[in-house]
């Protein structure tokens, strides 16, 4: 899950790292109070969560309250790659001696933290670790025992800064480091980290993401910036399809249809598990098959679940067919999504035998699902014919009629 | 009294579908809540017929022959 | 032969009363020579049984019980309570820990998997079905059912290792219908950190005798693949490699996760694109479907067998 940058800062203040005084804001008037506060020169920053606000025009200068007002409207209505502002950020624009960059990743081949550091900020940390390895310091550290403060002198000394730059960057990079683990983060980057005439050093951006699967220990910190639970933060927000897919999957509590995700294609998917869905949607597409969608069916769903699921894909406006298709299960049972989606078929006034183009789930109580399908007159494959061949089969039958 | 849903029939004879101690025993058994004890006789819960996952617990938890689970797609069979 | 469990191979079930937990005991007791689950935890539920296996409040009563160390501990108690439950087995000389439960942070992985580090204990998944040695033991729900399981996986000399639980079976099966059986298969978990990857388990089966070949299920994210890319060029192993990749249309969809919560594209080197070249590189052969794997195996295998 992303933070937005004023909710980021936030959490970076609360961790004792100096931030310049900033204010958020929804319209032009709260952006001039905003700036009113701060006193001086401001910068207007778009609250979106895609990269690129700079070039769009989402970031602008100001040097009174008012000016902050009105190049905050524009801001406002700017749509930044699809994706509407959720405020502005006002911020104290700062006289910057040096940026530095600063930031915390998981490394899952070591399986520890490690911590980033950069004497080059401002730009993307993965240019400088390509074009300038030696400007870039890491340092891992351990998940059990405490963090200490020689490591982040030894990550900030690596790239070369002494004197008393270096002892004042120790105590922020080491509650970066503990702010990362506290919150259960992914990612925390603070780019730039500027050094100010007077030598003190102050955040001037904040990025971070939060793990999906912590939300749950940190709905205090949550609830105070204002994320609601039903905020997925996803890379992009889910369109009606998507979150009627969730309604179903949360219908009832067995097994699971998850992962709903719209395509624009002709071919509807009932396909699972995570693995067996992967290589089902890469498989329809190398046959020259589009797909309307992608799913996840797996941890043995009921009928309801599965009929609900192939109601949606076989009601979405473009659907020929569906395929139903999953490697071999042990957990969900093939007689059960069998019931489910010729259930759906005929519930839709719809003929199994024509909608569903292939069923392809070999595994558990196949002997009793191959029954069901038989008799509805659905064709149906048992583990000779390869996840592949299936999804070739599936393409065929739709003829190349795809839009 | 039988219900038939799409895939599964469910037959309890009726001789026994009064007995208040049989259909508590079926209610709590049955993993997919096809049968209700709740007002001391058998009622068999339509929407969740199609549920049954062919378990055998309704059948272990009444006489012999007194309930069955009918194999609608495979011409009428009987569960065992 | 086979890598981490065998015939004699002892564990527990931590969590054991669990519906799906119940499941797997079964399974587990049911297949190949019969695995010999000594015991299962629950706490407040001592003095129950479960299939037969005697429930525990703690894992040192089972321990004790016993009378000797225990080998492995099958964990599926819920993200919450994993991380004590697995300190608990490895505090009680648990050596091979296998965690079946999804949806545990990572910061609570990498604890776990840490203090396995410095205990000399080893920590298959998370998110994974477990071990498997055909007709001998499996330890976790991998293939399901003895008899589902008995009709996928059959002993011979492809070791397997894949971030999907499912895909296993998959390719297990195919690879048992052309007569190629496997010495283990190995559901390794499909999170961004996991206790052991490709490249940790290589040495086991290079040193496994019975293993002539190596088959992985591979997706986007992380970087797995490059080390394992590392590994087989460094150590100059003597086992081919036949990978499948899948996800490919993950590449064009950056920042979403797809199958599994380690899959997702965050930078280049996450792509499938990427970790294919980088495998290639290495001399790993990249199949294009999973009908292709035998083939490639049984040609791999030949070309580095002296005639």
């Amino acid at each position: 899950m992303r933070f937005f940058e004023y909710e980021a800062r936030e959490i970076v203040k609360r961790a004792g790292i100096p931030v310049t005084t900033f204010g958020f804001a929804t319209t032009p008037e709260e952006a001039r109070r905003a700036a009113e506060e701060i006193g001086g020169p401001v910068v207007i920053k778009s609250q979106v969560l895609t990269g690129g606000r700079m070039k769009a025009g989402g970031v602008q200068f100001a040097d009174t309250p008012e000016e902050a007002a009105e190049k905050a409207g524009p801001v406002l209505e700017l749509v930044i790659n699809g994706q509407e502002p959720r405020g502005v950020l006002v911020d104290t624009k700062a006289e910057v001696e040096q940026e530095y960059y600063a930031g915390v990743v998981w490394d899952g081949i070591r399986k520890q933290p490690v911590i980033l550091f950069s004497d080059m900020g401002g730009i993307d940390i993965e240019e400088v670790a390509e074009q300038h390895p030696d400007h870039v310091g890491r340092q891992h550290f351990s998940n059990i025992l405490p963090l200490s403060e020689f490591q982040a002198k030894q990550v900030v000394a690596a790239v070369g800064v002494t004197g008393p730059a270096l002892n004042k960057l120790v105590p922020i990079i080491k509650r970066l480091a503990q702010m990362f683990v506290d919150n259960d983060l992914t990612l925390c980057e603070i780019n730039p980290l500027g050094r100010m005439a007077d030598g003190s050093f102050v955040a001037l951006d904040a990025h971070m993401d939060m793990e999906n699967e912590a939300r749950a220990r940190h709905k205090a910190l949550l609830e105070e910036l204002g994320v609601g639970d039903d905020e997925t933060r996803e890379a992009r927000e889910p369109t009606a399809f998507e979150l009627a897919g969730e309604a179903v999957d949360n219908a009832s509590h067995r097994g699971v249809a998850g992962n709903v995700t719209e395509f624009d294609g002709n071919i509807g998917l009932v396909i699972g598990a995570g693995g067996g869905s992967l290589t089902l949607f890469d498989a329809v597409r190398k046959y020259g098959g589009k797909p309307a969608n992608y799913c996840e069916i797996g941890g043995n769903p009921s009928v309801e679940k599965a009929c609900g699921l192939a109601k949606l894909v076989l009601q979405k406006p473009g659907v020929e067919k569906i395929a139903v298709m999953m490697s071999i299960v042990s957990n969900t049972r093939v007689d059960i999504v069998a019931r489910g989606v010729i259930k759906a078929c005929l519930e839709l006034d719809m003929d199994p035998a024509e909608k569903i183009a292939i069923f392809r789930i070999p595994g558990a109580w196949e002997d009793e699902g191959f029954k069901i399908l038989k008799k509805y007159g659905v064709e149906y494959a048992d583990r000779s014919v390869s996840m592949h061949e299936a999804a070739e089969r599936a393409v065929e039958k739709i003829g190349g009629r795809a839009a | 009294m039988r219900t038939d849903a799409i895939f599964i029939g469910i037959q309890v004879d009726d001789a026994v579908a009064g007995d208040a101690e049989l259909a508590k025993r079926l209610d709590e058994a049955c993993p997919v809540d096809i049968y209700d004890g709740s007002e001391g006789v058998v009622r068999i819960r339509r929407e969740n017929v199609d549920e049954c996952v062919l378990c055998r617990l309704c059948l272990d938890a009444s006489p012999a022959e007194t309930v069955k689970v009918i194999k609608l797609y495979d011409g009428d069979a009987v569960l065992t | 032969m086979s890598i981490l469990v065998d015939s004699d191979t002892t564990f527990i079930v931590q969590g054991i009363t669990g519906r799906e937990a119940v499941n797997l005991t079964r399974e587990c007791l049911d297949y190949g020579t019969g695995a010999k689950v000594v015991g299962g935890v629950t706490p407040g539920r001592k003095g129950r049984e479960v299939h037969g296996v005697p429930v525990f409040d703690t894992v040192a009563q089972a321990v004790e019980h016993h009378g000797r160390p225990i080998d492995g501990s099958v964990v599926t108690v819920p993200p919450a309570f994993t991380k004590d439950a697995v300190f608990e087995a490895i505090e009680n000389a648990i050596k091979l820990i296998v965690i079946v439960t999804e949806r545990i942070p990572r910061r609570d992985v990498a604890q776990m998997v840490e203090l396995a580090g410095l205990r000399g204990a080893r920590i298959i998944g998370p998110n994974c079905l477990g071990i498997i040695v055909p007709d001998v033991i499996k330890m976790g729900g991998i293939g399901g059912p003895a008899k589902d399981a008995a009709k996928a996986y059959s002993p011979g000399p492809v070791g397997v290792i894949s971030r999907s639980g499912g895909m296993t079976t998959e390719m297990s099966s195919t690879l048992t219908a052309t007569g190629l059986g496997q010495s283990t298969a190995v559901s390794i978990g499909g999170d961004a950190i996991i206790g052991q990857t490709y490249a940790e388990l290589m040495p086991l089966f290079e040193a496994d005798e019975a293993t002539q070949a190596i088959v992985i299920y591979t997706e986007p994210g992380g970087r797995m693949e490059a080390e394992l890319a590392r590994w087989t060029t460094e150590n100059q192993s003597r086992l081919p490699i036949v990978a499948f990749m899948a996800g490919k249309f993950m590449d064009e969809m950056p920042g979403m996760s797809f199958g599994h919560a380690g899959t997702i594209v965050e930078g280049i080197q996450d792509t499938a694109a990427e970790k294919i070249a980088r495998l290639a590189e290495a001399g790993i052969v990249v199949a294009e479907e999973i009908s292709e794997i035998p083939g490639l195996v049984k040609q791999a295998v030949s070309e580095r067998t002296p005639v």
